[in-house]
């Protein structure tokens, strides 16, 4: 991938915006200044104990070797130093894991808002699931357009797109409100600039994957692209998917597929210059003619 | 065959033993997935009224797959004892369910039935069992092992020290490694799952982690969970390796799907006795997990709850140190939620120490599963009161390669604590003379990974 042509694509991008050209960060403002209180009047103003530094901090009263425990610690990802109360945890260690997993638990089971929608015209259909639940418990329903939603996309979309871009609810609606104001202009603006002709977008709730390949039956695009939220890790519960598929349809799976993944601004890849290596993947895909394995190989054979 | 009865004044029939076994099964995500579970609650129960009358003779004549079609029905039906079976053969499911919770039967008693068993008859009594049952009856059974050490002894509770890491960082697991040894976790098992399963990086990682039971004289056996055929390349070439590990499943063709057979295992237990650094006799580890066959589609339309016991017959064969089922790991389409994941750890590990395997248990869960970490918490407390031999140690319960959540390295004291058990014997011995335990607790110096930066 060529760094100077994606820098080129989303500073060029962010211009056309007008934002500044530095990517939002998650807060990690410092704390403010604690004011002194009246006396007697209960204030309690907490910092955000999910700052990387409030991470780190060593839970391990009186560590046999403090530095080389901070040393152990910044070796891995894993929660360690974490100390304890008795056997068990410490409250804040407690809390802090408790929180990463609860915010998994809303991004799953929460719907993407319709002013998310709403910012890019996009409109809804729904696969032939019919609730969360049976989301979770039949993947192979995911994959399959019901029919109404077959009789909207026919209505509404413009066939025979070089690129039909789709947005999906997936196991995470925070990926989707949280990164699609950013990730999508890129994508629209770099394709736009590329002289790449796209179709009618909309969203799928409930969506799976492989519904690209229902998708496809009947918008005939060259290029289906779906972002879609991927299953929560613990603490990084926004982080979006693009999947790619040249000529999507029946029988084609994940082999046929490429994909950027993590794209968050938690620890992930930013969603504008993961929008920019979406263009490009996508510029490779037209004129390879192939995605996937064989994109791999033919590129590789190049 | 006719199997069939009346219920609330509405007839049911069951048209073969693999179906009633099926719809006889506790409501699992799986199954109903399958198309096999019971239409209702009120078919299931039938189907469990027809069940506790099946002879035992007739589920060892209709297993799950033919004799012929598949390696592991041959490999459990080839090891049954043929003078015990025929004391049992003619025992409904119902009066083994109740012979095994009777106050005259012990735990020996229970051990020399399990060698006239077959999966397919674990499975069926398991089924007619409530949760309260198979905790009773599991805790009356005791399987030992011994490798480096001896697990599965009344008393103990051990742990696996499973220091993985995202990108297999030698620093990374050592600190983790530290971390959980601190803690008191490591007396299972000090088992990795590598992110990368080549040669190179499985027998850099087992030099390393025996390189560190070897500085500090630990009491234990190293563990590299990749590829079997990989473990069994780094054997040949002398790597230090404790234990030789592979998941299973319960069909032939659920093998395949984790590329192996019995014959590749049969070579895999010959090459762990010739060249194990460990004293033995038991060498291998298994992991296992209900759905896994469904989701190679090698289920051959039974339910998970029979193909899972089947997973444990086979283990059997190769006399292991530990087998674990990995119970929530696979997804809420096998296991939905926290009363399918605790119902199916308590089935899994009832049926381990009935099959006569060291059964523990990886309780854990995904994110997309409704469950949490006080389920998990719940259902290591059930387990340990039914004698479950060990758990996962991971920090804080989030394993940050596998991205899933399972037990803590604070949980294995804490049941400890709470239960009155003590960490395996040897190890218990080696925490005590480094002063970071006494009395079997931990002591002020532990929970504290720079205690390993000394040597």
């Amino acid at each position: 991938m060529d760094d100077a042509r994606i820098e080129a694509i989303v500073q060029a991008v962010l211009a056309e915006l007008g934002k500044e050209t530095s990517a939002p960060r998650p807060s990690a403002a410092p704390a403010p200044a604690p004011t002194s209180p009246p006396a007697g009047d209960l204030v309690i103003d907490l910092p955000d104990p999910t700052r990387p530094e409030a991470r780190r901090a060593l839970g391990v009263a009186q560590p046999f070797n403090a530095e080389g425990l901070r040393n152990l610690c910044a070796t891995t990802t894993a929660r360690l130093g974490v100390g304890r109360a008795g056997p068990r945890p410490k409250t804040r260690s407690l809390l802090l894991f408790q929180a990463d997993h609860g915010v998994t638990q809303d991004a799953i089971y929460s719907e993407v808002a319709e002013e998310v929608k709403a910012r890019f015209q996009l409109f809804t259909v729904q696969t032939q699931v019919q609730d969360r639940g049976q989301y979770l418990l039949r993947p192979d329903l995911g994959r399959k357009l019901s029919d109404e939603a077959r009789r909207t996309i026919n209505e509404r979309c413009a066939k025979g797109p070089q690129v039909q871009i789709v947005i999906g609810d997936g196991l995470s609606a925070a990926a989707v409100a949280n990164n699609l104001a950013q990730i999508y202009p890129v994508i629209e603006q770099g394709l736009k600039a590329a002289g790449i002709r796209t179709g009618t977008p909309f969203f799928v709730r409930f969506a799976r994957v492989g519904v690209i390949n229902d998708i496809n039956e009947i918008v005939g695009a060259d290029l289906v692209l779906l972002l879609i939220g991927e299953r929560p890790g613990l603490g990084v519960a926004d982080a979006l998917s693009a999947y790619m598929g040249y000529r999507p349809g029946p029988g084609k799976t994940d082999a046929h597929r490429d994909v950027i993944c993590m794209i968050t601004n938690n620890g992930g890849i930013n969603p504008l210059e993961a929008g920019a290596y979406v263009v490009e993947l996508i510029k490779k895909t037209l004129e390879f003619q192939a995605s996937g394995v064989e994109l791999k190989l033919k590129t590789a054979g190049k | 065959m006719l199997l069939r009865t009346k219920l609330f004044g509405k007839a049911y029939e069951f048209s073969g033993i693999k179906e009633l076994l099926a719809k006889a099964n506790e409501e699992k995500s799986g199954d109903r997935q399958a198309g096999i579970a019971a239409a209702s609650v009120a078919e299931r129960m039938a189907a469990k009224h027809v069940l506790a009358e099946v002879t035992l003779e007739a589920l060892r004549q209709h297993p799950a797959v033919p004799y012929d079609e598949d390696e592991v029905t041959r490999v459990i039906d080839d090891a049954v004892n043929e003078t015990i079976y025929s004391e049992i053969k003619g025992w409904t499911v119902g009066e083994c369910r109740e012979w095994l919770l009777a106050d005259t039967t012990s735990g020996e008693m229970i051990r020399r039935i399990s060698n006239g068993l077959t999966a397919e008859m674990v499975a069926a009594v398991t089924k007619l069992m409530s949760n309260l049952d198979l905790m009773l009856a599991a805790s009356k059974i005791r399987v030992t092992a011994h490798c480096a050490n001896t697990i599965g002894l009344p008393g103990t509770l051990a742990s696996r020290n499973q220091p993985n890491h995202p990108t297999d960082a030698a620093a990374g697991i050592r600190a983790t490694l530290y971390e959980g040894l601190s803690f008191g976790s490591g007396d299972s098992v000090i088992g990795i799952n590598p992110a990368d399963d080549s040669l190179g990086n499985v027998m850099r990682l087992l030099e390393m982690t025996h390189e560190i039971i070897v500085k500090w004289e630990i009491p234990t056996q190293n563990c590299l969970l990749a590829h079997v055929t990989t473990q069994m390349e780094a054997l040949r070439r002398g790597a230090p390796v404790g234990l030789v590990f592979q998941s299973i499943a319960g069909s032939q063709k659920g093998n395949e799907a984790f590329g192996v057979d019995v014959g590749m295992l049969d070579e895999a237990y010959a090459l762990a006795r010739k060249h194990c650094f460990t004293a033995g006799p038991n060498y291998m580890y298994f992991e296992t997990g209900q759905g896994s066959e469904l989701s190679a589609d090698a289920h051959h339309g039974a339910d998970q709850l029979v193909m899972e016991a089947r997973c444990y017959g086979l283990a059997k064969r190769y006399h292991p140190f530990q087998v674990n089922t990995v119970v929530g790991f696979i997804g809420p389409e096998y296991l939905y939620d926290s009363v399918q994941i605790t119902r199916a750890g308590l089935e899994d590990h009832f049926m381990g120490k009935l099959t006569g395997i060291p059964m523990g248990v990886d309780a854990c869960y995904t994110n997309h599963a409704r469950a949490t970490q006080n389920d998990i918490e719940n259902l290591a407390v059930l387990l340990t009161a039914a004698g479950c031999n060990y758990f996962m140690g991971v920090p804080m319960g989030d394993d940050v390669m596998l991205s899933y959540q399972c037990t803590s390295y604070h949980d294995a004291p804490s049941l400890r604590q709470l239960m009155g058990l003590r960490p395996l014997p040897e190890f218990e011995c080696w925490m005590e003379g480094l002063g970071l335990m006494k009395n079997g607790r931990l002591t002020e110096k532990a929970g504290d990974a720079s205690f390993f930066l000394q040597r």
